[in-house]
């Protein structure tokens, strides 16, 4: 780790280094959808993973970070212009699924949406 | 050779600081209304990231639909859970130990393999490119099937990938229409069977 960290102030930061806070979102976004028991929180959860994607297209997308010519240039920034978009869309659904969850349960508590279960 | 400190890094560090804290902060409270406090800070972090990458039309983005979609999130979270128990749902103890065990050895799978490559490791500050061009303009026509960021690109089996985003651009644009009609239809509301319920 030390090259890594030894010259993080003085010299320009790498893929790499986005593609760490890229990996930190995504295990915290699939550990909310896991535990909460929340709809909201579980909304939440996936909302950090997209993020945590698009935060590596991004990287990868971008002529700042890395050395060779193998960037994805302007397409990364175009896929991540449409996780953000589809990531709206589910936004818009998965609440109205929770609104009318809550208006048949009066609880937003997914435990409780075992009806179907075997 | 003393160097002084480069701020992008330093600003960097700053707004990945603060996504990382904060995600993190979002898994571990358990009240509802400060969980999305959190999230929009760290999808506000996260912006600042893009920006640093050169990205600006899609950090403006995040801004505008991801943080205000969140914003939007936030106010559910107040108004479905005004009344007493459903603030705090809190996880029980033996899920936090499984979620930790799988959470963990997925960090320490993914961790590793962004180090595996050297061209990962970011450009020295010579090579760096020293112009800044705003993405804006060309992400623009590359939606509407024009990459004009590619015009040069000499190798011909590779200007197959110029043909640009106009078909997915259509497709999304309808998605999104259908998306938020479905929504208003599932979300509308339902009078009669409330009264029902009433009486």
């Amino acid at each position: 780790m030390t090259p890594l960290f030894a010259s993080l102030l003085t010299e320009p930061v790498g893929v790499s280094h986005y593609m760490m806070v890229g990996a930190v979102m995504f295990v915290c976004g699939a550990v909310c959808m896991a535990t909460k028991r929340n709809i909201l929180g579980v909304l939440m959860g996936i909302e950090l993973v997209l993020n945590g994607a698009n935060i590596n297209f991004i990287a990868f997308g971008s002529p700042y970070l890395r050395s060779d010519a193998n960037q994805l240039g302007l397409d990364g920034q175009l896929i991540a212009l449409f996780v953000i978009v589809l990531a709206a869309a589910e936004a818009a659904v998965a609440l109205a699924i929770a609104l009318n969850f809550y208006n048949q349960h009066n609880s937003i508590d997914i435990d409780r949406a075992d009806e179907l279960q075997g | 050779m003393e160097q002084g400190i480069y701020w992008p890094s330093f600003f960097f560090l700053l707004f990945g600081a603060i996504s990382c804290l904060f995600s993190v902060a979002v898994v571990l409270t358990s009240n509802i209304v400060r969980m999305a406090f959190y999230l929009v800070l760290a999808l506000a972090a996260t912006s600042g990231l893009f920006f640093l990458a050169g990205a600006d039309f899609v950090g403006a983005m995040q801004l505008m639909i991801y943080v205000g979609g969140t914003l939007v999130l936030l106010i559910f979270g107040v108004m479905l859970t005004g009344k007493g128990p459903f603030v705090s749902l809190s996880t029980r103890g033996g899920e936090w130990i499984l979620a930790a065990l799988v959470g963990g050895s997925l960090l320490a799978t993914l961790l590793p393999a962004t180090q595996a490559v050297d061209q990962w490791q970011g450009i020295s500050r010579d090579e760096l490119p020293q112009t800044v061009s705003p993405t804006a303009t060309r992400l623009g026509l590359g939606l509407l099937g024009a990459r004009v960021d590619k015009l040069d690109q000499p190798n011909p089996a590779l200007r197959e990938g110029m043909s640009g985003y106009l078909l997915p651009f259509e497709i999304v644009s309808i998605h999104l229409l259908v998306v938020l009609i479905g929504a208003a239809y599932l979300a509308r509301a339902k009078r009669r069977r409330a009264t029902e319920i009433v009486e």
